[in-house]
C-alpha cells in the first residue's frame, strides 16, 4: 500500500498553497469578510484558473478527473487558511450529488460552469428538526404541471446557501420521515418564486442560510435520480464531505 | 460539615436558595439559562441586589461589610448561586481587592474602596499579566517612577479582562528596577481608570464576545496615596491574592447548571429516530460527567472542611486538585451542550437576530451560545493560574517531587 503522494499530486498541493500563502493571509481574509457575498470573488476566479473548481470532474466536464485526495489537498489548505469561499458547498457536497445522481445532460449542463468558477450551488438537506438524522425529512415534492414538482418545506444551516445561485434540495416524494425510501433530490434556482432565504455568518464568519420553499415549482428535467431514490446518493454526499 | 451538611447548614442553605430563588430578576435567569454571558448592567443589578441583603461580600468579615460566613457557608453560596443560574459577584471586587484591602490596605483606602467595592459602585480589573509576564508574572515590566506625590506608570497589560468596564485597576508594577531579585522591585498599585495616558484597547476573543484588552500606561500619574502596603513589598501582597481561599475555584454549580441545561434541551433534539435524551451513548456520557461532578463535590468538600478545621486557615495545596478538574470538567460541560445543538450550534444567529430585531427569531439562541461558551472557556484552563502550573503546585506540596 502506497500512501504517498504523486508527483502530480504534489504539484497541485504545492500550487494551491503557495496561491493561499500569498493570498489568504488574517488581513487579506477580513477584507475578504467583509466583501458582500461574504468571501472573496477574485480568489474564486483563481482557483478556476488554478483547475481547483473542476478537481473531482471527469475531464469531459472541463474537470481535473482527480478525486477524494485531490480534493483533500485543496481542502487541507484552505482549512489551514480559514478560507471563506464556497468550495465545500459548491465542488465538495454539490458536486458530488450531481456526479453521483446527475444524467449526462444535467452534467454537461453544470459541471463545466463550476469547474470554469460561473457557477456556485449549496446542498440544502439538513432541516431544522432533523440534528443528525439524515433520512428525517419533511420537505415535501408533489406532482406538479408537466410532470414538474412542487416544493414546499424549510431547510436549514444551508452552508453558502446564503448567495448560491443553484441550490440542490432534498424534498419527500412519499414515505414518513425518516424513511429512507422516498427523498429526492431536486435542482432549484436560488432566485426561483417560493424561495427566501436568511443568511448569516457562522462562527468562524463563514456564510449560511435558512432557506424556506412554498411552492417552489420545477420541471421534470430538474429532479436528480430516479424519483425516490436519493437517499444512498444524500449519504455519500455527506461522507465525501466528513473527516472521519 | 464532614461530608454531609450539618442541620444548620441545611437550613442556611435553604434560606439561600430561598432569597435567590425569589429574588433573582427573571429576565437575568433567563438569559443566564440560555447560556448568555452575563452583561455588565446584569453583574450590577444582582451583586446590588446581595449586598442589600449583606451578602454580595461573601467572604468578607462582617466589619467590613461583609456576612462573616465560615468557609463551608461561603462554599454553600455559590453552590447555591451558580446554578439559578444567577450572575457571579464580581470576583474582582470580592474575592481580589477587597481581601487585599482588608489585609493590606490603610483605613482611608478601606473607608475609601470597600463599601463601594461591595456594592459594585466601582467596578475593578486586575493588572498582571503582560505581553511577557503571564504565568512567570514575576517578569513584568510596567514601570512605576516615584516623582514628588506621584508615581509615573509605563508600560502594558494585557489579557485584562473587563477593562473597558472598569473605574478602578489594581496593577503591579516596577518601583525598583534595579532590585537583586525580580519579586522584590514590585508594587501594588491601585491606578483610576479615568487617569490621563490610559488606552484601553479590545481583545475580540475567537467567541466573539469583547471581554478582553490591552491596557496601555503612558506617563500615567498615581498618587502614592493609591500604593497597597509598602513600596516594592507588592510581591506579598499579590501571592496573598493569589494563594487567598480558593474556594469556588472549581465553580461546580456552574459545571452542575449547564449538565441540567443540556439534558433539558437534549429532550427536545433527536438522535436515531428519537430524543437525544433517550440516545444510550449520549445517556453514557451524561452520567460518566455527573459522576465526575459528584466526585469532585466530595473532594471540595473535604478541601473546604479541612480548611474550616485547619488552625492556621492555609489553604489546602488540594485546591489545586479542584482547580484542574473543575476548568477540566466546565470545559466538558460546554462541549455537550455544543453537541447536543448538533448543526445548530455552528450559526452565529444571535449576533444577527439583534441587527433585525423586528424579525422572527432566526434559530435556537442556546445553540450559538453553546459554541461561544465552549471556545471561550477554553480558556479555564489558562485562566487562574494555568492548569500546568497547578500541577506544579501539587507535585511540590502534594506528592513532594
Amino acid at each position: 500500500m502506497d500512501f504517498d503522494l504523486t508527483e502530480e499530486q504534489r504539484l497541485l498541493r504545492d500550487s494551491v498553497d503557495r496561491l493561499l500563502a500569498d493570498h489568504y493571509g488574517f488581513a487579506q481574509r477580513r477584507a475578504y469578510l467583509a466583501e458582500p457575498e461574504g468571501h472573496s470573488k477574485a480568489m474564486w476566479e483563481r482557483y478556476a484558473e488554478l483547475g481547483l473548481l473542476g478537481l473531482p470532474f471527469a475531464e469531459e466536464y472541463s474537470g481535473f478527473g482527480g478525486g477524494a485526495i485531490e480534493t483533500m489537498l485543496a481542502m487541507e489548505a484552505f482549512g489551514r487558511a480559514l478560507a471563506l469561499e464556497p468550495y465545500l458547498a459548491t465542488v465538495v457536497l454539490s458536486g458530488t450529488a450531481l456526479r453521483l445522481a446527475g444524467s449526462e445532460a444535467q452534467q454537461s449542463a453544470i459541471l463545466p460552469q463550476i469547474a470554469e468558477g460561473r457557477m456556485t450551488l449549496a446542498f440544502a438537506h439538513g432541516e431544522r428538526q432533523a440534528r443528525y438524522d439524515l433520512s428525517d425529512v419533511l420537505t415535501t415534492a408533489k406532482a406538479g404541471p408537466q410532470r414538474g414538482w412542487v416544493l414546499d418545506g424549510a431547510k436549514s444551516v444551508v452552508v453558502h446557501g446564503d448567495n448560491a445561485d443553484r441550490l440542490i434540495v432534498s424534498a419527500r416524494i412519499s414515505g414518513e420521515r425518516d424513511d429512507p425510501d422516498g427523498v429526492s433530490l431536486f435542482l432549484v434556482d436560488a432566485n426561483a418564486n417560493g424561495v427566501a432565504r436568511r443568511s448569516y455568518p457562522m462562527r468562524d464568519g463563514t456564510r449560511a442560510a435558512e432557506i424556506s420553499l412554498s411552492a417552489v415549482e420545477v420541471t421534470a428535467d430538474d429532479l436528480l435520480g430516479a424519483p425516490g431514490k436519493a437517499f444512498p446518493v444524500v449519504e455519500r454526499v455527506v461522507e465525501a464531505a466528513s473527516p472521519r | 460539615m464532614d461530608l454531609r451538611f450539618s442541620a444548620e447548614e441545611t437550613a442556611f442553605r435553604d434560606e439561600l436558595r430561598g432569597f435567590i430563588r425569589d429574588q433573582l430578576p427573571d429576565d437575568i435567569r433567563e438569559r443566564m439559562r440560555l447560556g448568555y454571558a452575563p452583561r455588565k448592567e446584569d453583574t450590577v443589578r444582582w451583586q446590588r441586589i446581595l449586598n442589600q441583603r449583606g451578602w454580595a461580600a461573601f467572604n468578607w468579615p462582617k466589619e467590613y461589610g461583609g456576612p462573616g460566613w465560615t468557609p463551608v457557608q461561603r462554599m454553600i453560596f455559590l453552590e447555591e448561586n451558580q446554578p439559578a443560574p444567577a450572575p457571579e459577584v464580581s470576583s474582582f471586587n470580592i474575592t481580589m481587592i477587597g481581601p487585599v484591602l482588608i489585609q493590606f490596605g490603610t483605613q482611608e483606602q478601606k473607608r475609601r474602596f470597600l463599601p463601594r467595592a461591595a456594592n459594585i459602585d466601582d467596578w475593578w480589573c486586575q493588572g498582571f499579566s503582560e505581553p511577557g509576564a503571564g504565568s512567570d508574572l514575576a517578569s513584568l515590566k510596567t514601570a512605576a517612577k516615584r516623582d514628588g506625590d506621584h508615581y509615573v506608570v509605563n508600560g502594558q497589560k494585557i489579557w485584562t479582562s473587563t477593562a473597558h468596564h472598569a473605574d478602578w485597576c489594581f496593577c503591579l508594577v516596577r518601583s525598583d528596577p534595579g532590585a537583586k531579585k525580580r519579586q522584590e522591585g514590585i508594587s501594588f498599585l491601585l491606578i483610576d481608570m479615568r487617569t490621563p495616558g490610559i488606552t484601553v484597547r479590545p481583545i475580540i476573543s475567537i467567541d466573539g464576545s469583547h471581554h478582553l484588552n490591552e491596557v496601555f500606561f503612558d506617563d500615567v500619574m498615581v498618587p502614592v496615596e493609591n500604593l497597597v502596603s509598602e513600596e516594592h513589598r507588592g510581591w506579598d501582597v499579590a501571592k496573598y491574592l493569589l494563594g487567598h481561599e480558593r474556594t469556588g475555584i472549581a465553580r461546580l454549580g456552574k459545571s452542575k447548571e449547564r449538565v441540567k441545561f443540556a439534558k433539558e434541551m437534549a429532550h427536545e433534539m433527536r438522535a436515531n429516530g428519537r430524543p437525544l435524551i433517550d440516545d444510550p451513548a449520549f445517556r453514557q456520557r451524561v452520567a460518566q460527567l455527573e459522576v465526575d461532578l459528584k466526585a469532585l463535590e466530595i473532594t471540595q468538600f473535604r478541601v473546604v472542611s479541612a480548611y474550616e478545621k485547619s488552625e492556621a486557615g492555609r489553604p489546602d495545596p488540594l485546591s489545586s486538585a479542584l482547580k484542574i478538574k473543575g476548568t477540566e470538567l466546565l470545559q466538558a460541560t460546554t462541549e455537550l451542550a455544543m453537541n447536543v445543538g448538533g448543526p445548530l450550534a455552528m450559526p452565529d444567529w444571535a449576533q444577527e437576530l439583534e441587527a433585525l430585531s423586528n424579525e422572527p427569531e432566526l434559530g435556537p439562541a442556546w445553540a450559538a451560545e453553546a459554541t461561544k461558551n465552549y471556545l471561550f472557556l477554553r480558556a479555564a484552563s489558562i485562566y487562574g493560574g494555568t492548569n500546568e502550573i497547578q500541577k506544579n503546585i501539587l507535585t511540590k506540596t502534594v506528592l513532594g517531587l
